[in-house]
């Protein structure tokens, strides 16, 4: 269901490239894809990681040079290749995913930084800066304190400077790379405001992401890409996210309801009242035997903030928490790891894994009383259990001393996973598990979490994705503002029940 | 003769190519230039001044695994030295006996362990920087210890002591003995227990471990204690080669360890890193200077050789990776 | 004024505890609160701070240097030889001579780092035994006393007896001082590639991709450094009156403690001349006033090492506590 040609015959594209082709290290990253945004418009481009989407930002801002035979026009000129400072001149902007901003310099600075850009020195006009981004900031709507440091504001603000910098290069076409990832649901609403504003004065603007539920509705057009090669350019509308994931994965997902009654099982956890202020509120819920627990609740409604009051890492205000019939109160999280209590973190690249170290050493870190022989470190036995659990959880590995960071995200999340239950949990909290884990890869994490449940682990399932609670857990609990204000039980409600309570 | 090479790589670690590489390098030119070279003398003169600087090493070398720095290793040794001295002085001196000695060097290894202990407790409660916390900690102990002995000599023990610096034990010398003996004690401890696995993960990502149920403020207070300990026994050997203690002696050994360990493929951000190359690192710098001392040169040259050195092996590194890289690419 | 505070939170607080232990030392000992004390200190601390505007530098790039002390060891050797074989000279070749000398050596330290991807401590390590080891065997260790006469000549620039018979003196390290920590300064708040420099030590990925040239950054700021070190190396000869090949060992670890204590991080981004040049008067100071109060001179390090300690942990400790707290409330 390709986009006819007639909505590209009316309006000439503002950026077109064709015939992009471009290898690292004879891998081909893209096959000749093309691609185009028309003036003003609001367009999606989806893939997976590793499918050529930040690639193909890099050539059209110029970082990488595409292969011979290409061709990009932008503003009605050609160019064989793009060049960084030709690209933000044309006015190209791209907000890249960690923003790209100095945390030190104050906001002005940071959103009129191209002022100082130039080899030779010349005088800084801090009073121009100042007007350029106060300029940029009322275009948007946003009052911000211009003289402050901008490691003084939170991230949703730090990404409208980035905006508003994109804004005062005078942009005809801004990239958002992965926009809404760190921003709570009134941030991202007001975000969306914003590329409305920016699309209604004819800047256009492109998402690069691979979740694009929250902006399919302000957008016209979607392209994906899959493994390099250009998958199809669609209108959005009617589009939905499931149907995103099979242009993206190439497979259709069979999605069932796997909840089931779990009320026979003894209860592990049973929390109540648990209040730890500025973060939750009054959170009482249990957890039983081979039940899983789904947590929804966006970004600030204090799930993982609840999650790491359960594991140890802080204390709560007030409120009780029983483990196994038994009241519990942690000094640290090794006294939760002892008791019984893995939490698998939400950030995996920082917290979850120690990337440069290798796989071995990342899956027995918190089980090292396991492989001493006479109380001292013994390499056979980390052998011996690191090769069992790669081989129970199916991680492929080339070998256990190679350093974690070579393994994909799903391959990365088995071994973090493996890394907990090497610990003989009674309880396992997962905090967004298939963050940064391909689509096609998410399926069998959650085949592991079922299997799990069913060997009578209990578990919390935290996500912001409805449909990852909805699916694999047996109760879902919605959290928001730090309380928990509803319950579902997937098998008598449908998923757009949880949706519009959600993003209500 | 491949698997021989996987063994050796995994049983010994890939840092120990450059190294051995080096120490060949110097065994050759040194041998061919110098007729002298391979004899009893260069090596009794290795054997006897490696033990200080090693000692050292190994101080400086924990820390650096956790990608911090210990800058006051030299004058904790010195400190710890005057804490044996004045045992030694308050028991007779000349006449003390060996209870004495005994008494000092655990009163010794207690004060070098305190300075550890002090920067690590700093370091593990604050978010304050390894180099300013151990610098604050250097000029602090340097001023104590000139204050103590007003920048002057302290001399006069038992004979008895002598041997630990100059004595040999079946051909060996005594204070490479127990360099030998803490080198192994280091590897064991790096290779074998928990602290050491530690060490190494809190080098690489000290928020992962703390997730993973790890007590990194126990690791990182461990850690400088352990070095502060280990600069004292460098300060007790220091005593016994000197025969007196000096604020100051040892000093320019600071940046040397730093560079041993650089040398001996220590990652300069923490994480990697073993001591069995940092030993063969620490053979070459002092058979270098050996050399050079036989062909007239002094130890000055020998520092800037060292210098060179450690250049010329980090620019190998780069070519080294610069030539994988390519080759990875083709295939 | 309170925004200065909250925006300059370093520099107050190293303000605050200047300002009570000069209170402190003006009652309790006679003369440290008179003038020519005070120029006194200024005369002291010349060569220090000019040392450490250049370590500044650096540092807010992202870098770390161990070897500009002895660099402008070098510096002063091989100018005074130059200057000798030249005929003299006079204070401006001498100034020339010995700046482009420390830029040479800086560049040198930036040509391995960015060529060769090693970071600077490991380069500067290096550098700092080869600079070193280099110097103290080519010069036997000999001093060279008989320099040319305007180098030993004190420049007097501003003199003035007080009421009280002591002398306010303005000396020339202070004038080339205050040259240097304005150029400083004006560099790297009020030029846009000493706003460069300030980006890419915050954020390098960041500032790669905003077009910066980050391959020149490096030797920027290490020839800057290289600069500062070279004038501080000649101006500490003309102090001093003689060349002593070992006279700055050490210095550099000095230097660094008093940058840092003024706000700087480790690390890049961060750091200003004013809190620089605080650390280093704050550090000055403190012996000053020990020595007015009649405190062994052997104590003074012990002193000054326990109140910088002191002074790192109490700036650490509270700021975590209250950022988790922060943190929190979000």
């Amino acid at each position: 269901m390709a986009l006819t040609d007639h909505t590209l015959d009316s309006v000439r594209p503002l950026l077109s490239l064709q015939n992009i082709n471009i290898s690292f290290g004879g891998v081909q990253a893209l096959k000749n894809v093309s691609f185009d945004v028309l003036p003003g418009e609001v367009h999606c481009l989806a893939g997976e990681n590793g499918s050529g989407k930040s690639t193909l930002i890099k050539i059209i801002t110029g970082v990488y040079q595409p292969a011979g035979g290409a061709s990009i026009s932008f503003d009605g000129q050609s160019y064989d290749h793009m060049s960084p400072v030709v690209a933000q001149s044309k006015g190209i902007q791209v907000i890249w995913q960690d923003l790209a901003l100095f945390p030190e310099m104050t906001v002005a600075e940071n959103i009129a930084f191209q002022t100082v850009l130039g080899r030779w020195p010349r005088l800084v006009n801090y009073r121009h800066m100042r007007e350029l981004a106060i300029q940029a900031l009322d275009r948007l709507g946003v009052l911000l304190d211009v003289d402050a440091p901008l490691k003084s504001f939170p991230i949703a603000q730090r990404q409208i400077v980035a905006i508003a910098r994109a804004l005062v290069g005078e942009a005809k076409v801004v990239f958002m790379d992965e926009p809404t990832a760190s921003l709570t649901q009134s941030e991202t609403d007001h975000l969306l405001n914003i590329v409305r504003t920016l699309s209604g004065r004819g800047v256009a603007v492109v998402f690069v992401s691979h979740r694009l539920a929250e902006v399919l509705d302000i957008s016209s057009r979607l392209t994906v890409l899959r493994d390099g090669g250009l998958v199809g350019v669609y209108p959005t509308a009617g589009m939905t996210q499931s149907r995103i994931t099979e242009l993206m994965t190439g497979k259709t997902f069979d999605n069932h309801v796997r909840a089931a009654d779990r009320t026979t099982g003894s209860k592990v956890l049973k929390v109540d009242g648990l209040t730890r202020r500025g973060e939750f509120d009054s959170v009482s819920f249990t957890v039983r035997e081979g039940e899983t627990l789904g947590i929804i609740g966006l970004l600030g409604a204090g799930r993982t903030e609840l999650a790491l009051t359960l594991f140890g890492m802080s204390k709560p205000d007030s409120g009780a928490i029983t483990l196994n019939g038994h009241s519990v109160q942690f000094q640290s999280n090794r006294a939760a790891i002892d008791a019984g209590i893995a939490y698998l973190s939400e950030d995996r690249l920082s917290l979850g894994l120690i990337q440069p170290q290798s796989i071995a050493d990342n899956l027995v870190i918190s089980s090292l009383h396991k492989i001493q022989k006479n109380g001292v470190l013994s390499d056979s036995r980390k052998q011996q259990l690191v090769a069992g659990w790669i081989a129970e959880l199916g991680v492929k590995i080339g070998q256990q001393g190679d350093a974690i960071s070579t393994l994909s995200g799903g391959n990365q999340q088995r071994v973090a996973i493996a890394k907990w239950l090497a610990t003989d949990p009674k309880l396992l909290i997962l905090d967004a598990p298939t963050v940064g884990v391909d689509v096609g890869a998410r399926a069998g994490i959650f085949d592991i979490v079922a299997k799990l449940a069913d060997a009578g682990l209990a578990i919390i399932l935290i996500s912001d994705e409805v449909p990852e609670v909805y699916f694999n857990a047996d109760r879902v609990l919605h959290m928001a503002q730090g309380q928990i204000v509803g319950t579902f039980d997937p098998r008598s409600c449908t998923l757009q029940d949880i949706e519009a309570a959600v993003y209500a | 003769m491949t698997r021989f090479v996987e063994l050796f790589q995994n049983r010994l670690g890939r840092e120990l190519a450059g190294p051995l590489l080096a120490l060949l390098a110097v065994l050759v030119i040194f041998g061919l230039s110098s007729p002298q070279f391979f004899s009893q003398a260069t090596f009794g003169s290795v054997a006897f001044q490696l033990p200080e600087l090693g000692l050292l090493t190994l101080a400086m070398l924990f820390p650096l695994l956790t990608g911090g720095l210990n800058l006051a290793i030299t004058f904790t040794a010195n400190f710890a030295g005057l804490t044996l001295a004045w045992a030694l002085k308050s028991q007779g001196g000349l006449d003390a006996g060996p209870a004495a000695m005994v008494l000092g060097c655990i009163l010794a290894i207690g004060a070098g362990a305190a300075t550890g202990l002090v920067m690590g407790l700093v370091l593990a409660y604050t978010r304050a920087h390894p180099i300013l916390v151990s610098l604050s900690m250097m000029i602090f102990i340097r001023g104590l210890g000139e204050f103590l002995t007003r920048g002057g000599d302290i001399s006069g023990f038992p004979d008895f002591i002598r041997p630990l610096g100059h004595g040999s034990l079946l051909g060996i010398p005594v204070p490479l003995i127990l360099l030998i003996a803490c080198v192994a004690l280091w590897h064991f401890l790096l290779m074998r227990t928990k602290l050491g696995f530690n060490t190494y993960m809190v080098g690489s990502n000290i928020e992962a471990v703390r997730y993973s149920g790890i007590n990194t403020r126990k690791v990182i207070i461990l850690v400088y204690t352990l070095s502060g300990a280990m600069s004292a026994v460098a300060g007790i050997i220091m005593l016994a080669r000197f025969n007196s203690v000096r604020v100051g002696h040892g000093e320019s050994y600071l940046l040397i360890t730093v560079l041993a360990c650089f040398l001996g493929g220590i990652n300069p951000f923490g994480g990697f890193g073993r001591v069995l190359p940092v030993f063969v690192a620490l053979v070459v710098l002092q058979l270098l200077s050996s050399g050079l001392n036989l062909l007239g040169a002094n130890q000055h040259l020998a520092t800037a050789v060292w210098g060179l050195l450690l250049v010329g092996i980090m620019i190998l590194r780069w070519v080294a990776s610069q030539y994988k890289s390519i080759n990875t690419s083709k295939g | 004024m309170r925004r200065f505070i909250r925006t300059h939170g370093t520099e107050s607080a190293l303000f605050g505890v200047i300002l009570i232990i000069s209170i402190f030392l003006s009652f309790s000992t006679d003369n440290f609160f008179s003038f020519g004390n005070g120029f006194d200190l200024l005369n002291i601390s010349s060569v220090n701070i000019i040392f450490a505007v250049g370590l500044l530098v650096v540092l807010i790039a992202g870098g770390i240097d161990i070897s500009f002390a002895v660099g402008a060891s070098v510096v002063q050797y091989v100018s005074v030889l130059a200057l000798g074989t030249l005929g003299g000279g006079g204070w401006v070749s001498g100034l020339m001579i010995a700046g482009a000398l420390g830029i040479a050596l800086g560049m040198l330290n930036a040509f391995l780092i960015e060529r060769f991807r090693i970071i600077s401590i490991v380069v500067t390590i290096a550098t700092f035994n080869i600079y070193f080891g280099l110097l103290m065997f080519f010069t036997k260790g000999v001093s060279i006393y008989d320099l040319p006469e305007w180098l030993t000549t004190r420049v007097v620039l501003f003199e003035h007896q007080l009421t009280d018979g002591s002398w306010i003196e303005i000396t020339l390290p202070v004038l080339v001082m205050l040259v240097c920590v304005v150029a400083t300064w004006a560099f790297i708040t009020h030029t846009t590639v000493g706003r460069q420099l300030y980006a890419f030590g915050d954020n390098p990925e960041g500032a790669r991709r905003f077009g910066i040239n980050v391959h020149a950054m490096q030797f920027i700021a290490f020839g800057w450094l290289g600069l500062m070190s070279g004038i501080g190396g000649l101006m500490q000869a003309h102090y001093a009156q003689e060349v002593v090949p070992n006279a700055l060992y050490g210095r550099e670890l000095d230097v660094l403690a008093a940058v840092v204590l003024g706000g700087a991080r480790l690390g890049g981004g961060k750091g200003s001349v004013l809190g620089c040049v605080l650390g280093v008067l704050l550090i000055s100071i403190t012996q000053n006033g020990l020595n007015l109060m009649g405190v062994s001179p052997f104590a003074f390090k012990m002193i000054i090492g326990a109140i910088i300690l002191i002074a790192i942990t109490l700036s650490n400790a509270p700021l975590e506590r209250m950022m988790r707290r922060e943190g929190r409330g979000k």
